[in-house]
């Protein structure tokens, strides 16, 4: 069987959120070169801070500023960094007491080599020069005995936006495969149901009513008809075509179930349900296992279906 | 609605090979359909004799989504069925399944987990269940945490690296009787602790493997339960607990929730153990967690070491557990999931025979 097809699938968002009382303090501190700490209901002081005390849930208001220098407690090396980690050389990772605090805050220790470093050893804070309010206003730790930054002015915040950048390899299954390989072609594949005959297009690997796999190929026509549609008139991000424009549910001629195109060609309050379309390529030159070879779909100028014809495709 | 709680009991099992990566898509269909076909067919049923679908999986895996709704294709979900998911472990929709069965609402339930892990970079994705304020912006990975534990355990006198090398050598060395397996062999101990560090303290032994993979189990109750099985795992305790997020904040040389889930799940006078533990370190925290001693078997399937289909390997060591009964192996075993970052969340299911 040919190898499915795959691609990189890039996956990224910025995610903004709120801070609530505790940690806008946390986070105003680190833009300070502060660290602030919570106390809790037993006296120990959290850093980083709890917004409810662990034992007892009560909310968490005594806020206690500890030092920016501290000991290691526990770490692991990391000799390959990889994307979006404090350090692009080799580092450790570690949880570090700080002077003042009763638990452990994890961050890096620039600490050159995995020789260097050990539980018990005394590091400082490396703040990095432009601070945002966020974990990573501390760039790292380093091993110093050394006294800690002073601190400085700096706004205080509310809010906090992560980055997140994740990287796939996205695979067809086997039959969207074959229907897109088709589609370079200009053809359209389906595949039929074994056990209740239905024909899928595009393809699922297994039946949604049956759950069994689909097992036979069917070619379908370029052409069918509209079960159901709406009319775009709202602007939105990356929109392509300036509304109204149609947005319709195409069933093709033999297929059980539609699927969502454009249908152009027409003034938009002219499409209706049962109207007869047909697919309207891109020059060839441009096509590719793509879906979006086919242009748009346009009024074939057929009599409408009568609705018996897809009444049990909507 | 019946007058008390029944009584319900694993009755199927089934699971795909644990592999490095399968050509399928990142909704599971493929890996799906034919344990669906195993587990119903071993029992003689049809999926419209199932009264709860339940599964766990995870989005961050898949890289799209809703990727849960694509799975259910594989079920084939007409007419309609009753269908939840968990966005963890699928052993915590084994849970879900399980109080669904309490209530007397169905007699029968599937549940399903499934996971794609080579989808994406696993070390990096695991980063987004961790706190989204102070931990993940610095992008932990999970062997790097692992490590951290794991040094805490060295330096407390709790365990060593040759105790963590011995766990590896087992677990391979078992799972030579488990054809699933992604890895198996005779390894020495010595070779082991002669290979370098993947992340000081942790060597690639200790660390369980990057697995696509899906397992799926069938619980049935009461008299139902005994219709379809000579010899149902019975559970006689199924509990979950959770400890802070705060990692610094706990001790990570052991597991309160561990602890907590065991003690009242009524882990005592267990033959077989499999607990779910992705570093070597961790099962032998879980061990001593959980109080099971030398006389209890751990993880002959050779344990996520071998295999660790994420998002289906707490439900598999569910299933392998139950196994030992279902085949008259067992009396009284243990089933042991974990979710989050450096056990946090803690699972036991505790099943038995009736003869």
């Amino acid at each position: 069987m040919t190898k499915p097809l795959s691609a990189p699938l890039e996956v990224g968002f910025d995610y903004t959120r709120s801070l609530g009382p505790t940690l806008s303090r946390f986070m105003t501190g680190l833009r300070q070169r502060r660290v602030t700490g919570v106390r809790g209901s037993d006296g120990r002081v959290h850093v980083p801070p709890v917004e409810y005390d662990p034992v007892t849930a009560e909310p968490l208001t005594e806020h206690v500023d500890v030092a920016s220098t501290g000991v290691v407690r526990s770490w692991s090396w990391a000799a390959e960094p990889l994307e979006g980690q404090p350090l692009s050389t080799p580092f450790a990772w570690a949880l570090i007491q700080l002077d003042g605090a009763d638990t452990s805050l994890l961050h890096a220790v620039d600490a050159g080599s995995a020789e260097q470093m050990r539980t018990g050893a005394r590091v400082r804070a490396r703040w990095a020069a432009e601070r945002v309010g966020a974990i990573t206003d501390i760039e790292c730790f380093e091993i110093s005995d050394e006294p800690g930054d002073p601190s400085v002015p700096g706004d205080e915040v509310t809010m906090i936006t992560t980055p997140v950048r994740l990287h796939y390899t996205h695979s067809a299954s086997p039959v969207e495969s074959a229907f897109l390989r088709g589609l370079i072609e200009g053809r359209l594949l389906g595949q039929r149901c074994p056990a209740c005959g239905k024909v899928y297009v595009p393809p699922r690997p297994a039946c949604p009513t049956d759950g069994v796999p689909t097992t036979d190929e069917v070619e379908l026509p370029d052409r069918g008809t509209v079960t159901t549609f709406c009319i775009v008139n709202v602007p939105f991000l990356g929109q392509r075509i300036k509304p109204p424009y149609v947005a319709a549910y195409v069933l093709l001629d033999g297929a059980d179930i539609p699927f969502q195109h454009l249908v152009l060609g027409c003034a938009a309050d002219e499409v209706r349900m049962g109207m007869r379309v047909e697919a309207v390529w891109k020059p060839r030159e441009e096509w590719g296992p793509t879906m979006q070879n086919i242009d748009h779909f346009r009024p074939s100028g057929e009599p409408d279906a009568s609705f018996d014809t897809y009444s049990q495709h909507l | 609605m019946p007058n008390s709680a029944p009584e319900i009991a694993i009755v199927g099992f089934a699971q795909t090979p644990c592999v490095r990566s399968t050509t399928g898509t990142t909704n599971g269909v493929e890996m799906l359909v034919p344990i669906f076909h195993e587990v119903l067919g071993g029992l003689g049923l049809s999926k419209t004799d199932i009264g709860f679908w339940c599964s766990g999986s995870s989005d961050y895996l898949a890289g799209r989504a809703f990727s849960f709704v694509s799975a259910v294709d594989a079920i084939g979900a007409f007419p309609p069925i009753v269908e939840s998911h968990v966005e963890m472990d699928a052993a915590w929709a084994l849970y879900e399944a399980y109080v669904k069965l309490l209530t007397g609402e169905a007699e029968t339930a599937l549940v399903y987990g499934f996971g794609k892990s080579s989808a994406g970079q696993l070390r990096r994705v695991l980063a987004m269940q961790l706190d989204p304020y102070l931990v993940t912006p610095l992008w932990p990975d999970s062997i790097g945490l692992a490590g951290i534990q794991a040094r805490m355990g060295i330096e407390s006198g709790l365990w060593s690296e040759r105790a963590m090398a011995e766990v590896a050598a087992r677990s391979r060395a078992d799972a030579m009787s488990n054809p699933l397996a992604q890895f198996s062999g005779a390894v020495d101990v010595e070779s082991l602790l002669a290979e370098p560090y993947l992340a000081d303290p942790l060597r690639r032994h200790d660390c369980a493997p990057i697995t696509d993979g899906a397992a799926t189990i069938v619980l049935a109750a009461g008299d139902r339960a005994r219709e379809l099985c000579s010899r149902p795992a019975w559970i006689t305790g199924f509990e979950h607990r959770v400890d802070s997020p705060s990692l610094g904040g706990r001790d990570l040389t052991t597991s309160a929730s561990a602890v907590a889930a065991g003690k009242a799940a009524g882990a005592d006078r267990i033959d077989v153990a499999e607990l779910h533990a992705p570093f070597t370190h961790q099962e032998l925290l879980l061990r001593q967690a959980l109080g099971l001693g030398d006389e209890v078997k751990v993880n002959p399937s050779g344990g996520a070491l071998c295999g660790n289909p994420m998002f289906a390997a707490g439900l598999a060591r569910i299933g392998e557990a139950a196994r030992r009964v279902l085949s008259g192996e067992a009396e009284r075993v243990l089933g042991h999931a974990t979710s989050g970052p450096l056990l946090q969340q803690n699972l036991v299911c505790v099943m038995e025979g009736r003869d």
